[in-house]
């Protein structure tokens, strides 16, 4: 569908490319029809006409199209293997080359200079690529072929970029500061663009701006489509400045939601304007109205769709495959719905965060990544098109009725009358509990970008009623670069200089989880007993929402999963795939310490444990790095933990695979109760390889020995007062009660998905090895290790579950594979679960 | 205003109180209201059926309704209940109260205690696994199994258990929430 889309975009890329390359190929490109057709909606849309009409010839273009094609090999005359068949390939082809030429943009934006782009936002660097684009395509064919056309902006890129953000929205933020984002969106909103309207008006009189042709009315609809926050601009730019989420979430929240507001505004002028301004009286009536129905019939919209996508996703448990498709479909459905009966539609915004919880519980982890992935890729690719394309749209000198008094004055009044609506924070701060500061305020309002939306709006105009037209189109192109280049520009440094609380990417830890959520509980019953009516009492909803909507919208299987249970499994994952990107390492456990668990230095306990692997003084780093990469490539890491149940007993014997380099302890096997490398043999002989991967097996097997032995551990709840570290005789344990306490908490979760459930329970333990993560090493040093490893693997078999024996060496890449692929047959085959889904 | 520190006079030990907790007149009275209001019989003094009437839905309402009441005592009176609820005003950043008593009910150290406090049952300082599987069986009810539960607890203790005695004493409970911002989590805005 977004792909149909995208056809509008390139309809006159095509068209032009067609044409340039017909001359050459002659007669076999006989569709002579196709591409003046196809040229249609780019006018059109030029025009004003709107987003409908050249949707609908593009259809119409399209269908002419695929006959043109059909017919084509019959009329060439004689029988051609290889033939031009531009006509037949030539929309999607142009639209994949736009695609490409997007995102190779992207990639040579990053690229370009590390230092640049830090200072340079990537919207200010499409929009500038899209002017150098623009300036070539002008050169080249002395006229514009290109523009961002409203209806392809409203209805293929806008629907991307807000569904992600819906979708993805911290709902509870959102919700907090819900009275403080209404209010900027609906009264900053009606503000701004009155004061605007009326003060460009006034300039007018005045005689600031000469040449524009406009009375009141004009004024006023240009008022409306100006001052509306853009989300997409403001979406550009925060993310790359990460202030604090509050702030962000007052400032996107507002960009959202005003949609209404604008929408309304700009309807009813239009409609004013067509009707005559002496005629208003009877439309006047049916403004305020219009408002609540276009916001709300938006919002209801969004929710219904909601509720249908929560509801669908609870019987996709069969097809898994098809479940993301739900997601983007019925988002964008319920987008198109509300374009169809003209509310607004980004507040279906609320589809995405109403069902955000229902449909992420439903459906399978996969499906979660491929959601989230295919999503951000559309909104990012989304986002690229759209600023490019801003900036291809400004090269048109058709476009560009230049007067200096407008331009001048709609900037200046846009900059004061987003400076006063912040100003109406005082009030609001009296009904938060968090109240905005003098620095919120600077940032909201300077924040305050205007985008695409804006440029679209813009666009539609007709320039029949609206004649200065021309001159609002130049004007608002300077208004959008001015916000997105100038401000995104600077927004930065003022952050940094002001000293915003920027946001962290710390995620929470388990006990953060646990005591906010005791707090909310903490807090409500204080409201209550205080009586007070506070926001609080979003636990009211939470209480309809567990008794109806999660009844009715989540499986059965999954309805009894708790957020906490849930927020503790994603820790532990994430956990997991730390140690595991090391490839189990604990070298250097002494100044190891995991993500979530922030600032603390590890406890000795747990590091005697995994101090045993040998310690590798030379070069750890580089190490680490060749034992991580492994795992990565494969990208199986979570599978290799999650499988492997034999290993345990491996344990005491991997040790001696580490034989090859320089023989560790001999002893370790048997002395294993008392952990001889705990303290007593000192700092172990240091295992120095000259090869670095020949150490690999070991280190990754120990890893998983320790990480299966700290299960055991915790599967069997250690007696609390036992004075010996669990973990130590957990160790001690290893061969007998394994399978049973294995297969425990598989049997303790539901049904619905074994893996899932045991393997945080593996991972709990996981991090009990204090391992730390270290991005950077690890993936420089992947060139080195995948060069041995993937020639090796294929024609090993896979071996025995039994450990290797100790003098037995063995290609480490090749026997880290076979922990890793399962063994076809094999008695593993048994205990082998599908891989757990990352 | 005016009417409202007049009026003050009616509340027990209205000015004291306004010196303690920091609650403007208004506030305070109307936390005057409300206690009446609870308090059915008249009796001036509340008991924890009055306040546990309203935390019916409330999974910790049990140990909140607890943290009313001292030790050993069966009811509260309008100034203890004022002086529990003035953990949860919001701290003012720019107010300097100089000279007064250096800690005040809401700051993020007696925040922090009155919530460790609704752990720590048995009043020994620590938060043991038990307390903690309490809470979350309250908070989380019937949502987990048992398992599920003690894996959660003991992960949560291992994260935070700095000293490795299997609890959680204060200073670890305050550690942990090291990044909360515990001013914004634990304040209810008091209507004026």
């Amino acid at each position: 569908m977004l792909l149909f889309g995208l056809l509008l975009l390139l309809l006159p890329a095509g068209a032009d490319l067609s044409g340039s390359a017909a001359p050459l190929r002659g007669p076999v490109h006989a569709s002579p029809s196709a591409p003046p057709r196809l040229l249609l909606p780019q006018p059109a849309a030029e025009r004003g006409a709107p987003g409908v009409a050249s949707t609908r010839s593009a259809e119409s273009g399209d269908g002419q199209e695929e006959p043109a094609a059909a017919e084509h090999p019959h009329h060439g005359g004689g029988y051609r293997v290889v033939q031009w068949e531009w006509s037949y390939v030539q929309t999607p082809y142009v639209i994949a080359i736009w695609l490409l030429v997007a995102s190779v943009a992207k990639i040579a934006v990053f690229h370009l200079s590390q230092r640049f782009t830090t200072v340079v936002p990537e919207s200010c660097m499409l929009i500038l690529l899209g002017l150098v684009l623009g300036g070539v395509v002008l050169l080249a064919s002395k006229r514009q072929l290109y523009q961002l056309d409203p209806a392809l902006f409203f209805l293929f890129l806008l629907p991307t970029i807000v569904g992600d953000a819906g979708y993805f929205m911290p709902a509870r933020l959102f919700f907090d500061n819900l009275g403080a984002i209404l209010t900027y969106a609906v009264v900053g909103t009606l503000w701004n663009a009155f004061c605007t309207g009326f003060c460009l008006y006034a300039a007018k009189l005045l005689g600031v701006i000469e040449r524009v042709q406009a009375d009141l009315m004009d004024f006023l609809l240009f008022g409306a489509l100006i001052s509306a926050v853009d989300p997409v601009a403001v979406l550009a730019v925060f993310e790359e400045v990460h202030v604090n989420e509050m702030l962000f979430i007052i400032v996107f929240g507002e960009s959202l939601l005003n949609d209404a507001v604008t929408q309304v505004l700009y309807k009813v002028y239009i409609s004013f304007v067509e009707v005559g301004p002496q005629n208003v009286q009877t439309a006047d009536y049916f403004k305020g109205v219009s408002f609540l129905i276009v916001s709300v019939g938006g919002t209801l919209v969004g929710l219904v769709f909601a509720v249908i996508l929560g509801f669908i996703t609870r019987f996709t448990k069969k097809v898994r495959i098809i479940e993301p498709l739900f997601v983007f479909l019925l988002v964008y459905l319920a987008y198109l719905t509300a374009e169809l009966f003209s509310l607004s539609a980004i507040l279906m915004t609320f589809c995405g965060i109403g069902a955000n919880k229902y449909v992420e519980a439903n459906i399978s982890q996969k499906s979660r990544t491929t959601v989230k992935y295919t999503m951000k890729t559309l909104a990012s690719i989304a986002e690229t098109i759209i600023f490019i394309f801003l900036g291809i749209s400004a090269v048109d000198k058709s476009k560009w009725a230049w007067d200096t008094g407008l331009v001048s004055c709609t900037l200046v009044f846009i900059l004061l009358f987003r400076a006063m609506v912040v100003g109406q924070t005082w009030v609001l701060n009296r009904f938060r509990l968090v109240p905005l500061d003098k620095i919120d305020q600077v940032v909201m309002s300077y924040g305050g970008l205007r985008g695409a939306v804006a440029f679209a709006l813009v666009v539609l105009l007709d320039a029949e009623q609206v004649r200065a037209k021309d001159y609002f189109v130049a004007t608002t192109i300077v208004v959008v670069f001015f916000t997105v280049m100038f401000q995104g520009l600077t927004i930065k440094p003022l952050v940094k200089w002001l000293k915003v609380p920027r946001s962290t990417n710390r995620k929470p830890t388990i006990n953060e989880e646990i005591h906010e959520r005791a707090f909310d509980h903490i807090l409500t019953a204080v409201e209550d007993i205080a009586g007070l009516q506070g926001y609080h009492h979003w636990r009211d909803w939470e209480q309809f929402d567990k008794n109806y909507l999660s009844k009715m919208l989540l499986r059965k299987s999954v309805y009894r999963k708790s957020e906490l249970w849930e927020a503790y499994q994603k820790i532990n994952i994430r956990d997991a795939i730390s140690v595991i990107d090391q490839g189990g390492n604990v070298l250097t456990s002494a100044r190891l310490s995991l993500p979530s668990m922030a600032s603390r230095a590890s406890f000795p306990e747990v590091t005697n444990v995994t101090n045993y692997p040998v310690a590798v003084p030379v070069e750890p780093e580089e190490d680490k790095a060749d034992q991580s990469d492994p795992e990565k490539e494969e990208d199986v890491g979570i599978t290799f933990v999650a499988r492997k149940v034999e290993t345990p007993k491996q344990r005491p014997k991997s040790l001696d695979v580490c034989q090859s380099p320089s023989p560790l302890h001999p002893s370790l096997p048997s002395e294993d109760s008392h952990l001889p490398w705990k303290g007593g043999v000192g700092s172990p002989p240091p295992c120095v390889s000259v090869e670095a991967t020949k150490i690999i097996p070991v280190d990754l097997q120990q890893a998983w020995n320790q990480s299966i032995s700290s299960l055991e551990s915790v599967s069997s709840p250690p007696a609390p007062a036992e004075p010996v570290h669990p973990r130590v005789s957990a160790l001690s344990r290893l061969g007998g009660s394994r399978p049973a306490s294995y297969t425990g908490p598989i049997g303790a979760a539901p049904a619905q998905a074994p893996a899932a459930f045991c393997f945080p329970e593996r991972k709990k333990l996981m991090e009990e090895e204090e391992e730390e993560e270290e991005p950077g090493a690890s993936q420089e040093m992947q060139p080195l290790m995948s060069a041995p490893k993937l020639p090796g693997a294929p024609q090993t078999p896979p071996p025995p579950p039994a450990p290797p024996g100790p003098g037995r060496r063995r290609n480490p890449c090749v026997y880290l594979r076979s922990l890793v692929t399962p063994p076809p047959g094999g008695g593993a085959g048994s205990h082998s679960h599908r891989p757990t889904q990352l | 205003m005016g009417s409202s520190r007049s009026s003050l006079r009616r509340v027990p030990d209205g000015q004291q109180l306004l010196q303690e907790t920091g609650f403007s007149a208004a506030v305070l009275l109307r936390l005057h209201q409300r206690f009446q209001f609870l308090d059915k019989d008249s009796r001036g003094h509340l008991r924890s059926e009055d306040l546990e009437a309203e935390l019916s839905e409330n999974p910790m309402g049990d140990r909140i309704v607890g943290a009313f009441f001292q030790p050993g005592q069966e009811t509260v009176d309008f100034p203890s209940f004022v002086r529990v609820l003035a953990h949860f005003r919001p701290t003012e950043k720019n107010r300097t109260r100089g000279g007064e008593q250096p800690e005040p009910a809401n700051s993020r150290n007696r925040k922090l205690k009155f919530a460790f406090q609704l752990y720590d049952r048995d009043r020994d300082g620590k938060i043991s696994r038990t307390e903690l599987l309490q809470v979350l069986r309250e908070m989380l009810g019937l949502q987990v199994t048992e398992e599920q539960l003690q894996s959660i607890a003991e992960r949560a203790i291992q994260e935070a258990d700095l000293d490795r005695d299997h609890a959680i004493c204060f200073d670890e409970f305050r550690k942990s929430l090291e990044k909360v911002n515990i001013d914004h989590k634990m304040s209810v805005r008091f209507l004026e």
